[in-house]
Protein backbone atom coordinates (compact mmCIF):
# COMPACT_ATOMS: atom_id res chain seq x y z
CA UNK A 1 0.00 0.00 0.00
CA UNK A 2 2.76 2.25 0.62
CA UNK A 3 4.91 1.10 -2.25
CA UNK A 4 4.05 2.56 -5.75
CA UNK A 5 4.27 0.34 -8.50
CA UNK A 6 5.56 0.91 -12.03
CA UNK A 7 3.10 0.68 -15.10
CA UNK A 8 2.98 2.09 -18.91
CA UNK A 9 -0.22 4.18 -19.54
CA UNK A 10 -1.08 2.71 -22.88
CA UNK A 11 -5.09 4.20 -23.45
CA UNK A 12 -7.39 6.62 -22.19
CA UNK A 13 -10.76 5.31 -20.65
CA UNK A 14 -12.10 8.51 -19.79
CA UNK A 15 -10.52 11.99 -20.57
CA UNK A 16 -13.31 14.32 -18.29
CA UNK A 17 -12.55 12.04 -15.31
CA UNK A 18 -8.69 11.67 -15.74
CA UNK A 19 -9.12 8.00 -16.16
CA UNK A 20 -6.56 6.03 -17.67
CA UNK A 21 -5.90 2.69 -18.64
CA UNK A 22 -2.34 0.93 -17.60
CA UNK A 23 -0.78 -2.20 -17.94
CA UNK A 24 1.58 -3.35 -14.71
CA UNK A 25 3.34 -6.31 -15.32
CA UNK A 26 0.86 -7.50 -17.92
CA UNK A 27 -2.10 -7.06 -15.73
CA UNK A 28 -4.96 -4.02 -17.22
CA UNK A 29 -5.93 -1.72 -14.78
CA UNK A 30 -8.04 1.56 -14.91
CA UNK A 31 -5.98 4.64 -13.16
CA UNK A 32 -6.55 7.86 -12.39
CA UNK A 33 -3.58 10.59 -13.89
CA UNK A 34 -5.09 13.50 -12.45
CA UNK A 35 -1.61 13.85 -10.14
CA UNK A 36 0.52 13.86 -13.47
CA UNK A 37 -1.35 14.92 -16.50
CA UNK A 38 -0.80 18.47 -17.78
CA UNK A 39 -2.32 18.94 -21.30
CA UNK A 40 -4.11 16.38 -23.21
CA UNK A 41 -3.98 12.80 -22.04
CA UNK A 42 -2.75 11.65 -25.27
CA UNK A 43 0.17 12.60 -24.58
CA UNK A 44 0.67 10.52 -21.68
CA UNK A 45 0.37 6.84 -23.74
CA UNK A 46 3.64 5.14 -23.91
CA UNK A 47 4.84 7.15 -20.40
CA UNK A 48 6.08 4.66 -17.57
CA UNK A 49 4.06 6.06 -14.00
CA UNK A 50 4.53 5.20 -10.34
CA UNK A 51 0.74 4.13 -9.63
CA UNK A 52 -0.09 4.33 -5.73
CA UNK A 53 -3.58 2.59 -5.36
CA UNK A 54 -4.61 3.00 -8.36
CA UNK A 55 -3.49 7.01 -8.94
CA UNK A 56 -0.39 7.86 -10.83
CA UNK A 57 1.70 9.69 -8.64
CA UNK A 58 5.00 10.46 -10.86
CA UNK A 59 6.11 10.02 -13.93
CA UNK A 60 9.34 7.48 -14.44
CA UNK A 61 11.89 6.79 -17.07
CA UNK A 62 11.55 2.96 -18.48
CA UNK A 63 15.21 2.03 -16.66
CA UNK A 64 13.74 3.12 -13.49
CA UNK A 65 9.98 1.35 -14.03
CA UNK A 66 12.08 -1.66 -14.84
CA UNK A 67 14.62 -1.44 -11.42
CA UNK A 68 11.87 -0.58 -9.09
CA UNK A 69 9.55 -3.83 -10.67
CA UNK A 70 12.43 -5.89 -9.88
CA UNK A 71 13.09 -4.26 -6.31
CA UNK A 72 9.51 -4.62 -5.68
CA UNK A 73 9.41 -8.37 -6.73
CA UNK A 74 12.18 -8.90 -4.40
CA UNK A 75 10.43 -7.93 -1.64
CA UNK A 76 7.44 -9.46 -2.89
CA UNK A 77 5.31 -6.16 -3.34
CA UNK A 78 4.64 -6.80 -6.68
CA UNK A 79 2.60 -9.95 -6.30
CA UNK A 80 1.09 -8.38 -3.01
CA UNK A 81 -0.27 -5.15 -5.45
CA UNK A 82 -1.18 -7.46 -8.30
CA UNK A 83 -3.26 -9.52 -5.92
CA UNK A 84 -4.93 -6.77 -4.46
CA UNK A 85 -5.42 -5.30 -7.81
CA UNK A 86 -7.10 -8.61 -8.61
CA UNK A 87 -9.35 -8.46 -5.15
CA UNK A 88 -10.32 -4.89 -6.21
CA UNK A 89 -11.90 -6.36 -9.63
CA UNK A 90 -13.19 -9.73 -7.32
CA UNK A 91 -14.84 -7.35 -4.65
CA UNK A 92 -16.86 -5.55 -7.48
CA UNK A 93 -18.15 -8.24 -8.80
CA UNK A 94 -19.14 -9.20 -4.86
CA UNK A 95 -16.99 -12.11 -5.11
CA UNK A 96 -14.86 -10.74 -2.27
CA UNK B 1 18.65 -12.79 0.33
CA UNK B 2 22.31 -12.62 2.39
CA UNK B 3 25.05 -12.31 0.18
CA UNK B 4 26.09 -9.18 -1.85
CA UNK B 5 26.95 -11.25 -4.48
CA UNK B 6 23.50 -11.71 -5.41
CA UNK B 7 22.62 -7.74 -6.02
CA UNK B 8 22.04 -6.09 -8.59
CA UNK B 9 25.63 -4.32 -9.09
CA UNK B 10 27.48 -6.40 -6.46
CA UNK B 11 30.50 -4.34 -7.31
CA UNK B 12 28.62 -0.72 -6.33
CA UNK B 13 27.76 -2.53 -3.60
CA UNK B 14 30.96 -3.42 -2.30
CA UNK B 15 31.87 -0.59 -2.82
CA UNK B 16 29.35 1.35 -1.30
CA UNK B 17 29.70 -1.18 2.13
CA UNK B 18 33.95 -0.04 2.25
CA UNK B 19 32.85 3.58 1.87
CA UNK B 20 30.36 3.03 4.68
CA UNK B 21 32.52 1.08 6.80
CA UNK B 22 35.70 4.00 6.19
CA UNK B 23 33.50 6.42 6.93
CA UNK B 24 32.08 4.83 10.03
CA UNK B 25 35.99 4.10 11.67
CA UNK B 26 36.32 7.93 10.89
CA UNK B 27 33.51 8.47 13.30
CA UNK B 28 34.33 6.30 15.67
CA UNK B 29 31.56 4.05 16.08
CA UNK B 30 31.66 0.92 17.20
CA UNK B 31 29.46 -2.27 18.18
CA UNK B 32 29.57 -1.34 21.46
CA UNK B 33 29.43 2.55 20.68
CA UNK B 34 27.03 2.51 17.66
CA UNK B 35 25.70 4.81 15.45
CA UNK B 36 22.10 4.76 15.47
CA UNK B 37 19.90 5.90 12.18
CA UNK B 38 16.28 5.29 12.29
CA UNK B 39 14.71 4.31 9.02
CA UNK B 40 11.23 5.84 8.79
CA UNK B 41 9.64 4.00 6.03
CA UNK B 42 8.40 0.37 6.46
CA UNK B 43 8.62 -0.24 3.22
CA UNK B 44 12.82 0.42 4.36
CA UNK B 45 13.20 -1.62 7.19
CA UNK B 46 11.33 -4.69 4.89
CA UNK B 47 14.01 -3.96 2.33
CA UNK B 48 16.29 -3.78 5.14
CA UNK B 49 15.85 -7.23 6.07
CA UNK B 50 15.54 -8.83 2.92
CA UNK B 51 18.45 -8.11 1.45
CA UNK B 52 20.07 -8.45 4.96
CA UNK B 53 21.90 -4.96 4.80
CA UNK B 54 21.77 -4.95 8.41
CA UNK B 55 24.17 -8.27 8.58
CA UNK B 56 26.43 -6.76 5.46
CA UNK B 57 26.78 -3.54 6.95
CA UNK B 58 30.08 -2.12 9.23
CA UNK B 59 28.51 -3.23 13.10
CA UNK B 60 29.21 0.09 14.13
CA UNK B 61 26.00 1.20 12.49
CA UNK B 62 22.93 0.11 13.79
CA UNK B 63 19.33 0.05 12.35
CA UNK B 64 16.13 1.49 14.33
CA UNK B 65 13.03 0.92 12.73
CA UNK B 66 10.21 3.71 12.97
CA UNK B 67 7.06 4.40 12.93
CA UNK B 68 6.15 4.40 9.39
CA UNK B 69 3.93 1.67 8.92
CA UNK B 70 0.71 3.03 8.99
CA UNK B 71 -0.77 -0.87 10.09
CA UNK B 72 1.46 -0.88 12.39
CA UNK B 73 0.42 2.22 14.61
CA UNK B 74 -3.14 2.42 14.12
CA UNK B 75 -4.54 2.07 17.40
CA UNK B 76 -7.02 -0.65 18.46
CA UNK B 77 -9.58 1.38 19.08
CA UNK B 78 -9.68 2.35 15.44
CA UNK B 79 -9.98 -1.24 14.33
CA UNK B 80 -12.92 -1.41 17.00
CA UNK B 81 -14.62 1.61 15.21
CA UNK B 82 -14.06 -0.27 11.68
CA UNK B 83 -15.46 -3.42 12.93
CA UNK B 84 -18.49 -1.74 14.43
CA UNK B 85 -19.13 0.58 10.96
CA UNK B 86 -18.75 -3.45 8.99
CA UNK B 87 -21.45 -4.80 11.15
CA UNK B 88 -23.54 -2.21 10.45
CA UNK B 89 -26.23 -4.39 8.19
CA UNK B 90 -26.22 -1.36 5.56
CA UNK B 91 -22.66 -0.88 4.92
CA UNK B 92 -20.14 -2.60 2.51
CA UNK B 93 -16.81 -1.51 4.79
CA UNK B 94 -14.13 -1.63 2.08
CA UNK B 95 -10.20 -1.97 2.98
CA UNK B 96 -6.79 -2.25 2.05
CA UNK B 97 -6.09 -5.47 2.18
CA UNK B 98 -3.01 -5.28 4.55
CA UNK B 99 -5.76 -3.59 7.54
CA UNK B 100 -7.90 -6.84 7.55
CA UNK B 101 -5.79 -8.84 10.29
CA UNK B 102 -4.82 -5.94 12.61
CA UNK B 103 -5.96 -7.09 15.98
CA UNK B 104 -9.09 -4.90 17.68
CA UNK B 105 -10.47 -5.27 21.04
CA UNK B 106 -13.04 -7.63 20.22
CA UNK B 107 -11.98 -8.81 16.62
CA UNK B 108 -10.19 -8.11 13.36
CA UNK B 109 -11.78 -7.00 10.15
CA UNK B 110 -11.15 -10.67 9.06
CA UNK B 111 -13.21 -12.06 11.67
CA UNK B 112 -15.89 -10.01 11.50
CA UNK B 113 -16.54 -10.78 7.97
CA UNK B 114 -15.91 -14.36 8.44
CA UNK B 115 -18.63 -13.92 11.09
CA UNK B 116 -21.07 -12.52 8.24
CA UNK B 117 -20.01 -8.72 7.98
CA UNK B 118 -19.95 -6.85 4.23
CA UNK B 119 -16.22 -6.33 4.35
CA UNK B 120 -14.36 -6.07 1.22
CA UNK B 121 -10.67 -6.02 0.00
CA UNK B 122 -10.19 -3.66 -2.61
CA UNK B 123 -7.36 -2.38 -4.41
CA UNK B 124 -7.84 1.51 -4.87
CA UNK B 125 -10.63 3.47 -3.18
CA UNK B 126 -11.81 3.83 -6.83
CA UNK B 127 -13.00 0.39 -6.25
CA UNK B 128 -14.98 1.63 -3.27
CA UNK B 129 -16.53 4.60 -4.97
CA UNK B 130 -17.34 2.20 -8.03
CA UNK B 131 -19.33 -0.12 -5.32
CA UNK B 132 -21.35 2.93 -4.12
CA UNK B 133 -22.34 3.62 -7.95
CA UNK B 134 -23.30 0.05 -8.38
CA UNK B 135 -25.22 0.04 -4.78
CA UNK B 136 -27.49 2.42 -4.66
CA UNK B 137 -29.45 1.00 -1.73
CA UNK B 138 -26.19 0.28 0.26
CA UNK B 139 -23.90 2.89 2.24
CA UNK B 140 -19.92 2.17 0.86
CA UNK B 141 -17.42 3.17 3.58
CA UNK B 142 -13.78 3.16 2.66
CA UNK B 143 -11.23 2.77 5.11
CA UNK B 144 -8.93 5.47 5.07
CA UNK B 145 -5.59 4.43 5.71
CA UNK B 146 -2.16 5.59 5.09
CA UNK B 147 0.79 8.06 5.27
CA UNK B 148 1.02 10.62 2.74
CA UNK B 149 1.59 8.26 -0.35
CA UNK B 150 -2.38 7.40 0.00
CA UNK B 151 -3.99 10.32 1.35
CA UNK B 152 -4.08 11.80 -2.02
CA UNK B 153 -5.78 9.00 -3.37
CA UNK B 154 -8.77 9.70 -0.93
CA UNK B 155 -9.03 13.01 -1.12
CA UNK B 156 -9.02 12.74 -4.60
CA UNK B 157 -11.94 9.97 -4.75
CA UNK B 158 -13.80 12.47 -2.46
CA UNK B 159 -13.87 15.23 -5.10
CA UNK B 160 -15.14 12.70 -7.54
CA UNK B 161 -18.30 11.62 -5.23
CA UNK B 162 -18.60 15.12 -4.50
CA UNK B 163 -18.97 15.74 -7.98
CA UNK B 164 -21.42 13.36 -8.89
CA UNK B 165 -22.96 13.92 -6.04
CA UNK B 166 -23.17 10.11 -4.82
CA UNK B 167 -24.91 9.92 -1.20
CA UNK B 168 -24.00 6.37 -0.46
CA UNK B 169 -20.39 7.27 0.12
CA UNK B 170 -18.53 7.84 2.78
CA UNK B 171 -14.45 7.35 3.98
CA UNK B 172 -13.50 6.39 7.67
CA UNK B 173 -10.17 8.80 7.72
CA UNK B 174 -7.53 7.47 9.53
CA UNK B 175 -4.67 9.25 7.49
CA UNK B 176 -1.62 10.45 9.21
CA UNK B 177 1.31 12.57 8.07
CA UNK B 178 4.91 11.69 8.84
CA UNK B 179 6.35 14.12 10.70
CA UNK B 180 5.09 14.82 13.64
CA UNK B 181 5.58 11.35 15.14
CA UNK B 182 9.68 12.30 14.59
CA UNK B 183 8.92 15.20 16.27
CA UNK B 184 7.97 13.07 19.03
CA UNK B 185 11.01 10.63 19.00
CA UNK B 186 13.63 13.37 18.70
CA UNK B 187 11.77 15.27 21.76
CA UNK B 188 12.08 11.57 23.62
CA UNK B 189 15.42 11.95 26.28
CA UNK B 190 15.50 8.34 25.68
CA UNK B 191 15.83 8.43 21.92
CA UNK B 192 19.62 8.25 20.48
CA UNK B 193 18.86 8.65 17.05
CA UNK B 194 21.90 10.30 15.07
CA UNK B 195 20.50 10.73 11.49
CA UNK B 196 17.61 9.35 9.53
CA UNK B 197 16.99 7.83 6.31
CA UNK B 198 13.83 9.35 4.99
CA UNK B 199 10.77 8.16 3.01
CA UNK B 200 11.14 7.62 -0.75
CA UNK B 201 6.90 7.53 -1.20
CA UNK B 202 5.96 9.69 0.81
CA UNK B 203 8.54 12.23 -0.30
CA UNK B 204 7.30 12.05 -3.58
CA UNK B 205 3.89 13.72 -2.65
CA UNK B 206 5.40 16.13 0.02
CA UNK B 207 8.65 17.06 -1.05
CA UNK B 208 12.13 17.58 1.18
CA UNK B 209 11.28 20.71 2.83
CA UNK B 210 8.66 18.80 5.43
CA UNK B 211 11.72 17.52 7.11
CA UNK B 212 13.76 20.93 7.08
CA UNK B 213 12.71 21.16 10.98
CA UNK B 214 14.82 17.98 11.53
CA UNK B 215 18.12 19.63 10.45
CA UNK B 216 17.39 23.04 11.52
CA UNK B 217 15.85 22.37 15.20
CA UNK B 218 17.33 19.16 16.09
CA UNK B 219 20.92 19.16 14.22
CA UNK B 220 19.99 15.40 12.77
CA UNK B 221 20.64 14.67 9.12
CA UNK B 222 18.09 13.10 6.84
CA UNK B 223 18.30 11.64 3.52
CA UNK B 224 15.25 10.95 1.50
CA UNK B 225 16.43 7.18 0.15
CA UNK B 226 14.80 4.99 -2.82
CA UNK B 227 14.15 1.25 -1.67
CA UNK B 228 16.52 -0.40 -3.53
CA UNK B 229 19.46 -1.44 -1.97
CA UNK B 230 21.65 0.62 -3.28
CA UNK B 231 19.48 3.31 -2.71
CA UNK B 232 19.40 2.68 0.56
CA UNK B 233 23.68 2.18 1.13
CA UNK B 234 23.70 5.28 -0.45
CA UNK B 235 21.46 6.98 1.72
CA UNK B 236 22.98 5.42 4.88
CA UNK B 237 26.64 6.36 3.35
CA UNK B 238 25.67 10.18 3.22
CA UNK B 239 24.10 10.05 6.31
CA UNK B 240 27.32 8.85 7.89
CA UNK B 241 29.44 11.67 5.89
CA UNK B 242 27.10 14.88 7.22
CA UNK B 243 27.69 13.29 10.55
CA UNK B 244 31.80 13.04 10.14
CA UNK B 245 31.31 16.57 8.63
CA UNK B 246 29.73 17.71 11.58
CA UNK B 247 26.53 18.78 8.89
CA UNK B 248 23.15 18.69 9.47
CA UNK B 249 21.18 18.57 5.86
CA UNK B 250 18.32 17.38 4.58
CA UNK B 251 19.46 15.74 1.07
CA UNK B 252 17.70 13.45 -1.79
CA UNK B 253 19.23 10.45 -2.71
CA UNK B 254 15.95 9.63 -4.67
CA UNK B 255 15.66 13.10 -6.69
CA UNK B 256 15.03 10.81 -9.71
CA UNK B 257 11.23 9.77 -8.14
CA UNK B 258 11.39 13.19 -5.48
CA UNK B 259 10.92 16.65 -6.81
CA UNK B 260 11.88 18.98 -3.95
CA UNK B 261 8.56 20.78 -4.00
CA UNK B 262 6.60 17.31 -3.85
CA UNK B 263 3.15 16.75 -6.51
CA UNK B 264 1.45 19.98 -6.32
CA UNK B 265 -2.04 18.14 -7.58
CA UNK B 266 -1.52 16.01 -4.80
CA UNK B 267 -0.96 18.57 -2.17
CA UNK B 268 -3.65 20.67 -3.78
CA UNK B 269 -6.33 18.01 -3.36
CA UNK B 270 -5.14 17.04 0.50
CA UNK B 271 -5.42 20.70 1.30
CA UNK B 272 -8.70 20.72 0.15
CA UNK B 273 -10.24 18.15 1.65
CA UNK B 274 -8.51 17.96 4.71
CA UNK B 275 -7.56 19.40 7.72
CA UNK B 276 -5.49 18.31 10.78
CA UNK B 277 -7.33 16.61 13.71
CA UNK B 278 -6.07 18.47 17.19
CA UNK B 279 -4.81 14.92 18.04
CA UNK B 280 -4.51 11.70 16.78
CA UNK B 281 -3.41 7.85 18.42
CA UNK B 282 -0.93 6.26 17.05
CA UNK B 283 -0.76 2.51 18.44
CA UNK B 284 2.92 2.83 20.75
CA UNK B 285 3.30 5.98 20.66
CA UNK B 286 -0.02 7.82 22.26
CA UNK B 287 -1.56 10.94 21.08
CA UNK B 288 0.23 13.10 19.05
CA UNK B 289 -0.60 16.64 18.16
CA UNK B 290 -1.81 17.74 14.74
CA UNK B 291 -0.10 14.11 13.01
CA UNK B 292 -3.84 12.87 12.05
CA UNK B 293 -6.12 14.69 9.00
CA UNK B 294 -9.71 14.68 9.34
CA UNK B 295 -12.20 15.76 6.90
CA UNK B 296 -13.08 19.27 6.36
CA UNK B 297 -16.72 20.50 6.98
CA UNK B 298 -17.47 21.13 3.18
CA UNK B 299 -17.00 17.33 2.50
CA UNK B 300 -18.65 16.30 5.48
CA UNK B 301 -21.05 14.44 3.84
CA UNK B 302 -18.06 12.02 3.10
CA UNK B 303 -17.51 11.56 6.55
CA UNK B 304 -18.17 8.34 8.14
CA UNK B 305 -17.31 9.39 11.60
CA UNK B 306 -20.15 12.15 10.99
CA UNK B 307 -22.64 10.24 9.56
CA UNK B 308 -22.44 7.23 11.61
CA UNK B 309 -21.80 8.99 15.09
CA UNK B 310 -18.26 6.88 15.74
CA UNK B 311 -15.44 8.07 16.38
CA UNK B 312 -13.44 10.99 17.92
CA UNK B 313 -15.79 13.26 20.02
CA UNK B 314 -18.31 9.62 20.08
CA UNK B 315 -16.93 8.72 23.47
CA UNK B 316 -13.66 7.67 25.38
CA UNK B 317 -10.82 6.91 23.75
CA UNK B 318 -8.64 4.96 25.54
CA UNK B 319 -7.77 1.49 24.78
CA UNK B 320 -4.83 -0.53 26.54
CA UNK B 321 -2.86 -2.37 24.77
CA UNK B 322 -3.00 -6.29 24.65
CA UNK B 323 -1.39 -8.13 28.50
CA UNK B 324 2.41 -8.60 27.76
CA UNK B 325 2.47 -6.61 24.01
CA UNK B 326 5.61 -4.40 23.90
CA UNK B 327 4.95 -2.69 20.56
CA UNK B 328 5.18 0.49 22.37
CA UNK B 329 8.99 -0.17 23.16
CA UNK B 330 9.99 -1.59 20.08
CA UNK B 331 8.11 1.31 18.38
CA UNK B 332 10.38 3.74 19.55
CA UNK B 333 13.62 1.76 19.70
CA UNK B 334 13.83 1.37 23.65
CA UNK B 335 13.96 -2.68 22.74
CA UNK B 336 14.46 -5.13 19.89
CA UNK B 337 11.29 -6.95 18.60
CA UNK B 338 12.86 -10.75 19.87
CA UNK B 339 13.06 -8.56 23.48
CA UNK B 340 9.72 -8.93 23.78
CA UNK B 341 8.37 -11.77 25.77
CA UNK B 342 5.63 -12.47 22.94
CA UNK B 343 7.59 -12.28 20.48
CA UNK B 344 7.32 -15.79 18.38
CA UNK B 345 4.91 -17.18 21.01
CA UNK B 346 2.11 -15.49 21.72
CA UNK B 347 2.62 -13.31 18.56
CA UNK B 348 3.63 -14.25 15.27
CA UNK B 349 2.53 -13.23 11.77
CA UNK B 350 -0.35 -16.09 11.39
CA UNK B 351 -1.78 -14.75 14.81
CA UNK B 352 -0.68 -11.45 15.33
CA UNK B 353 -1.04 -10.21 19.08
CA UNK B 354 0.73 -6.69 18.45
CA UNK B 355 0.41 -4.82 14.95
CA UNK B 356 3.78 -4.94 14.43
CA UNK B 357 3.62 -8.32 13.50
CA UNK B 358 0.61 -8.02 11.23
CA UNK B 359 2.70 -6.10 7.98
CA UNK B 360 5.29 -7.01 6.01
CA UNK B 361 6.59 -3.42 6.74
CA UNK B 362 6.50 -3.61 10.11
CA UNK B 363 9.82 -4.48 12.36
CA UNK B 364 8.72 -7.41 14.13
CA UNK B 365 7.11 -9.17 11.32
CA UNK B 366 10.64 -8.14 9.19
CA UNK B 367 12.54 -9.90 12.12
CA UNK B 368 10.21 -12.67 12.45
CA UNK B 369 10.77 -13.61 8.76
CA UNK B 370 14.44 -12.82 8.05
CA UNK B 371 16.07 -12.27 11.36
CA UNK B 372 17.35 -15.60 12.06
CA UNK B 373 20.16 -16.38 14.39
CA UNK B 374 21.53 -12.94 14.78
CA UNK B 375 18.51 -11.85 15.70
CA UNK B 376 18.21 -13.97 18.53
CA UNK B 377 21.74 -12.90 19.74
CA UNK B 378 20.91 -8.98 19.47
CA UNK B 379 18.34 -9.73 22.32
CA UNK B 380 18.99 -6.48 24.55
CA UNK B 381 17.57 -5.05 27.83
CA UNK B 382 15.51 -2.54 27.74
CA UNK B 383 17.31 0.31 27.44
CA UNK B 384 15.64 2.16 30.80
Amino acid sequence: MCLGIPGQIVGIVDEDRQMAMAEVSGVRREVSVVCVADGPLETLIGTWVLIHVGFAMSRIDEDEAARTLEALRELGEAQEALEAMAAGAAALEGRA
Amino acid sequence: MRYVEEFRDPQAAKSLLSRIAATADAIGATRAKPVHIMEICGGHTHAIFRYGLDRLIHEGVEFIHGPGCPVCVLPRSRVDECVLLAERSEVIFTTFGDAMRVPGTRKSLIQAKAEGADVRMVYSPLDALELARRNPDREVVFFGLGFETTTPSTALTIRQAAREGLGNFTVFCNHITVPPPIRVLLEDPHMMLDGFVGPGHVSMVIGTHPYDFIARDYGKPIVVAGFEPLDLLQSVLMVLEQIRDGRAEVENQYARVVPEHGNPVSLAAIADVYEPRPSFEWRGLGEIDASGLRIRDAYRAFDAEVKFAIGYGAGPRAVAEPEGCACGQVMTGRIKPVACPQFGLGCTPEMPLGALMVSSEGACAAYYQYGGARAASQVQEPAE
